[in-house]
């Protein structure tokens, strides 16, 4: 079995192999998941990790463009948390139309990662410390706002939240699904077909060649951060439509989430390599891991973290090994 | 004869870094057709003069003219898009990204706002084919020697609708053929009416390529001169400020080589170096010819233990060892200055009093620091004797020339007095009078009883200074000539073309 | 020392501010022969902080991160107060917390050094597994504990000195020998600077990278000693929570880069105290506490810009390229030429 993989993977180019090694481990988990509980092996299983993980996928799409640049976006879960209070506060406080809060949210949260863009390279801080401020920031703002839970009623909202589109065959999905699935595919469209996706990778390969081949690395660099927040409020609003309420403790860590969805997807920290597909690999195996857990029905909390750690160190491990037989 | 008007010219450049003048008064013409040659010692100011050309940096004082108007670039980008073009001395690319889209980044041909890749495919092929290149311009540019990466910056840059084209030492890293490859580009693109800018540390190639050269020194303009009437000795004179000696006798009296020292049998690395055998006497020179990655930088990782051999053993003084690691080779008493200052060789951010100290203290251990008496008088010492300049042991190595470093990194291994000394590439991109020094100092050592393995792109250099030279072709060890009287840079030539058919014993 | 400027000088701003709301904010008491006082109290509060900010120092500077520290922190702490809960000597806890401690930072310098794993990713795999390892160990519960020979490490005195200060004096007494007296700040700056061609120079970094990551989980292992006996408590959900990220930014924030190579001890200790100084400001100026963390972010941003030479030159730069270069700027040129 292994040794047809692998000569099936030598005719294929090494930038494919650690996708590759994703998804081979994704199926592997699926089918032996499968073997142990009754009732995993469905469809309706895979799409419920969709369901339950489309803020996160549109967050790790986010993610992704920054890490591909070489940089790395630790605000992203505090912005999403910050999404869900100023939506929730403007629908039950002034009571504003959905329609005038979404669009603000999202520009808010473009605009904060565009500031972040802006100081990380006009004044070349480094982006760990420039967004670990913008997470204090974006934090102590929900705080701010209100200590609370603050639910959301709004009609729109909560129709948006219940409603369930049936595919074929009793299988179904959420209208946050469909909206993640067009992120992903805008996304992967603007990193392979346009300019701008190709000037992240230039960027993420070598700053300084990107700079002297004339590349506008200085807007490459602020766009990514844009995007990242956009990615983030998008995320936001996704996650008050599933959770119908806005806090400041929603999406605690979940940055790290998102990065380790990323990096499982074989995108690699340093900049210049990796793909999209990747990255939505990296969310399905995290999703996984948590079905598993759920499916095994009887283990404490912490069990599930010391699970997602050690299977986080396998999959690190299997990528480091199959890469290092490559190169 | 007329002077066609200059396409570009620079009058009365100047330029402030902080604590140093890089520029001052500095004058230059490029004339359409032409290539230019500028000349200097490193630290002369032929990089500034680049950059500042360039819009990498803002110029102080003085006027650039394009075409008779006055330009100031703020970026390369702005540079490039009014028609200047550059490569840089160190490949400038993205290794992550194809061939084909390390041309076209940026300017890549679209269709619908999107990317058109077959068309960008097919028409980096077509570039590369003007330069006789035939790669697969999908793949990664990681995938290819730095030579090729070099010639594919070529290739973005004259895609580009170059008016000038700056070349910064495009041939450093490049073979003998490819430099014909490349030069062969630059006479097409001349007859184009481009002006060519060219700097290059080979006299060799400035007098074949060049008609016309500029000199600096210290940052200042020495003079424009045609290069037909400027003589090499006199070309020398005016970079380094006064007269060369000539180039004195370097070895002493002829020696008889009969304590064996190292001997490789067998010695391999499967895709790196097939299996060789090298025998090394006390105080023997033995010199690496070849081309660029015909395997003689892998020969020396191998002795030195950066690499594992995959075959083969290696004895000294008659015992079998294993080297395995760098700190087994240097417990062997074997020292290894890297061909790549940069990524293998210096730290930039420590002092050049660390540096230097660096492997002495890594044999010690951390526990057991040299005292620092000890380091000043032995940093000292080198200083002095390698004229290292500035002769500040708690300077920055960064800030360094490239000749300089190379001392750093010299003295580095000197000081551990070792048996054997693997020196790749030890004079490539530092100046002449540096150049010499290293040279003069390479035969002392060995008359001093060192060992010295030494590898040189420059065939005239490894001539001058071997007792015996090892030829390698395509990752083999061809032949193993006496550098006696027979032996001459025609004959050399002829083996490593030949692949030792018609020279010497193979081995 | 001139890297050492900025953050005196902010931490120096930080403290008179305090002035302005709390007038005795310098006096210094002896009471019960125990020294009391704000300064005092930022020194025994921001303790733990400093110990694992000075293990940071030490892993960034090879150009690594550990993100796990604040996982052993609540190991450390939980797995001390379950032994003497369990009736175990105080010793003997000490001595199994700091040696789990040690074992899981070099864990995570195996994981980076030979497996070849990025710092970041490697270090969150004991970031996230060992916060369950920690709940694992008080078996979700928090340990309550009471034993005054314990409680000394984190809320006694000694000498009249609380004795986390102590402590913290003796590591970093310890850490400046290690790095600066012998030999190992350099191979780790060298390590740091430049993997390969530390790798070519003999330098075994393996090993070195190994103690770094272990030498800076044993801090944090301190440091988790020190929170769970100045509570008599150990919490293995919160103790130690984000303590990784205030790590980091009192490293960078006392001028060692994020990309390794050199490394200021004397920096840490101050980007620390000024991070300390910052939460003891917020409660002494009454910032309502809803807001500490906007107010945390503001000041870290401004300290991070002053910090940045391009935005003082953006900033403040107009004035000084009119000054004519000094004497030893002249002096340069002619030695270089």
């Amino acid at each position: 079995m292994t040794t047809v993989t692998l000569n099936g993977l030598r005719t294929i180019p090494a930038k494919y192999v650690p996708v590759l090694v994703t998804a081979c481990l994704f199926v592997a988990m699926f089918v032996a998941g499968g073997i142990r509980y009754e009732g995993f092996a469905s469809g309706q299983v895979i799409l419920n990790v969709f369901i339950d993980n489309a803020f996160l996928l549109v967050v790790a799409v986010g993610m992704t463009f920054v890490i591909l640049t070489g940089g790395i976006d630790l605000s992203v879960g505090s912005v999403v948390a910050l999404s869900t209070m100023i939506s929730a506060s403007l629908m039950k406080g002034p009571g504003w139309p959905p329609y005038l809060v979404i669009p603000l949210v999202l520009l808010i949260g473009s605009a904060l990662g565009m500031v972040m863009g802006y100081i990380i390279h006009a004044f070349e801080i480094q982006p760990f410390i420039v967004t670990l401020a913008g997470m204090f920031l974006a934090r102590g703002l929900c705080y701010t706002i209100g200590t609370d839970s603050i639910p959301i009623e709004d009609p729109t909202f909560t129709a948006f939240a219940q409603t369930r589109i049936d595919l074929f065959a009793d299988l179904w999905i959420s209208p946050s699904v469909i909206i993640a699935a067009v992120v992903v595919l805008v996304a992967a469209y603007v990193l392979h077909y346009t300019r701008l996706g190709r000037s992240v990778y230039a960027t993420g390969g070598s700053e300084q060649s990107a700079l002297l081949m004339g590349l506008p690395v200085a807007r490459t660099k602020i766009t990514v951060y844009t995007i990242s927040g956009f990615c983030s409020a998008l995320g936001g609003v996704l996650l008050s439509f599933y959770m119908l309420s806005g806090y400041g403790l929603h999406a605690v860590g979940m940055e790290l989430d998102a990065i380790a969805a990323v990096v499982i997807g074989g995108t690699l920290l340093t900049g210049g390599s990796g793909f999209l597909l990747g990255t939505v690999l990296g969310v399905l195996v995290l999703g996984l891991i948590q079905t598993v857990i759920s499916f095994e029905g009887t283990l404490s909390s912490w069990w599930t973290k010391i699970f997602i750690g050690l299977l986080l160190f396998v999959f690190i491990l299997l990528q480091r090994l199959f890469s290092a037989r490559r190169t | 004869m007329a002077v066609p008007a200059p396409i570009l010219q620079m009058s009365g450049i100047g330029k402030q870094f902080p604590g140093v003048k890089a520029l001052d008064g500095v004058d230059l013409r490029l004339l359409p057709g032409e290539v230019h040659a500028l000349m200097g010692e490193n630290g002369a100011g032929k990089s500034t003069l680049i950059k500042v050309l360039t819009g990498v940096h803002p110029i102080d004082a003085g006027t650039i003219e394009l075409l008779g108007e006055p330009v100031a670039f703020g970026s390369p980008l702005a540079a490039q898009g009014a028609g200047i073009s550059t490569v840089y001395q160190e490949v400038n690319l993205c290794a992550n990204l194809s061939v084909a889209e390390n041309i076209f980044v940026g300017r890549e041909p679209r269709r619908w706002g999107r990317i058109d890749w077959p068309r960008m495919r097919a028409r980096a092929a077509e570039l590369l084919a003007r330069l006789e290149l035939d790669l697969d311009v999908s793949a990664p540019l990681s995938t290819y020697s730095p030579a090729i990466q070099q010639m594919v910056a070529i290739a973005r840059a004259i895609d580009i609708e170059a008016r000038v084209l700056i070349l910064d030492e495009p041939t450093s890293s490049l073979d003998a053929v490819e430099v014909e490859q490349l030069f062969k580009v630059m006479r097409s693109l001349k007859e184009e009416g481009i002006a060519i800018l060219f700097v290059s540390h080979f006299l060799d190639q400035v007098y074949e390529i060049s008609d016309r050269m500029t000199i600096l020194r210290n940052g200042r303009l020495v003079g424009e001169y045609l290069t037909k009437e400027l003589s090499q000795v006199e070309l020398v004179a005016k970079m380094i400020g006064q007269e060369l000696a000539a180039l004195e006798k370097l070895h002493g009296e002829a020696k008889v080589f009969d304590r064996s020292l190292l001997e490789a049998r067998g010695l391999g690395r499967a895709g790196a170096i097939e299996p060789f055998t090298l025998t090394v006497h006390e105080g023997e020179v033995v010199g690496l010819a070849g081309l660029l990655g015909s395997g003689r930088t892998e020969i020396a990782r191998l002795l030195f233990g950066a690499d594992h051999a995959s075959a083969g053993d290696v004895t000294m003084d008659g015992t079998a060892v294993s080297l395995r690691t760098p700190r087994v080779a240097m417990n062997h008493r074997i020292a290894f200055c890297s061909e790549n200052r940069k990524s293998d060789g210096l730290i930039p951010d420590l002092t050049l009093r660390e540096n230097i100290i660096l492997a002495l203290q890594a044999t010690r251990g951390w526990t057991r620091p040299v005292p620092r008496e000890q380091q000043d008088e032995l940093v000292g010492k080198y200083i002095t004797a390698l004229k290292i300049s500035p002769p500040n042991p708690e300077h920055l190595v960064r800030d360094l020339s490239g000749g300089n470093q190379q001392k750093v990194l010299l003295a580095r291994w000197l000081i551990l007095e070792p048996r054997l000394l693997i020196l790749d590439e030890p004079t490539r991109g530092i100046d002449i009078g540096a150049k010499t020094e290293i040279q003069r100092l390479v035969a002392q050592l060995s008359d001093g009883g060192m060992a010295v393995l030494f590898i040189s792109a420059e065939l005239e250099e490894v001539l001058r200074l071997s007792h015996k030279v090892g030829v390698l072709r395509d990752r083999r060890l061809v032949a193993e000539l006496p550098n006696d009287d027979d032996l001459t840079m025609d004959v050399l030539m002829e083996t490593i073309a030949s692949g030792g058919a018609s020279g010497g014993r193979a081995e | 020392m001139r890297r050492l400027l900025w953050p005196a000088v902010i931490l120096a701003v930080l403290l008179l501010v305090n002035v302005f709301f709390t007038a005795n904010f310098f006096s210094i008491q002896m009471r019960d022969g125990h020294l009391y006082g704000s300064l005092i109290d930022i020194l025994r509060f921001g303790a733990p902080l400093i110990l694992v900010s000075l293990g940071m120092t030490l892993v960034i500077a090879t150009g690594g991160i550990d993100l796990s520290v604040g996982s052993v922190v609540a190991i450390s702490g939980a797995l001390a107060c379950l032994q003497i809960s369990q009736d175990a000597g105080v010793f003997t806890a000490v001595v199994l917390a700091l040696g789990l401690s040690v074992l899981l930072g070099a864990w995570n310098g195996l994981l980076v050094a030979v497996v070849g794993i990025q710092p970041i990713i490697a270090t969150l795999i004991l970031m996230v597994a060992g916060r369950g390892l920690a709940q694992l160990i008080t078996g979700g519960q928090i340990i309550t504990i009471n034993s005054p020979s314990y409680k000394i490490i984190g809320g006694g005195y000694w000498l009249t000195v609380p004795f986390g200060i102590l402590l913290v004096a003796v590591v970093l007494a310890i850490t400046v020998f290690l790095t600066r007296r012998l030999a190992l700040g350099m191979l780790i700056e060298s390590v740091g600077g430049n993997a390969e061609a530390s790798r070519l120079a003999g330098i075994r970094s393996r090993g070195i990278i190994i103690m770094v990551y272990a030498f800076a989980a044993l801090c944090a292992g301190v440091a988790g000693l020190m929170i769970s006996s100045n509570v008599s408590s150990a919490d293995g959900n919160n103790a130690g929570l984000w303590v990784e990220l205030d790590a980091i930014l009192a490293v960078v924030i006392g001028g060692t880069s994020l990309s390794g190579g050199r490394f200021s001890l004397g920096g840490t200790v101050l980007g620390a105290l000024i991070i300390q100084t910052l939460t003891t400001t917020i409660y002494s100026i009454g910032v309502p506490p809803e807001t500490t963390l906007l107010f945390k972010a503001l000041v870290v941003t401004a300290v991070c810009l002053i910090q940045s030479k391009s935005f003082r030159e953006k900033v403040f730069g107009r004035r000084r390229r009119a000054v004519p270069p000094s004497p030893a700027a002249e002096e340069k040129v002619r030695v270089t030429a």
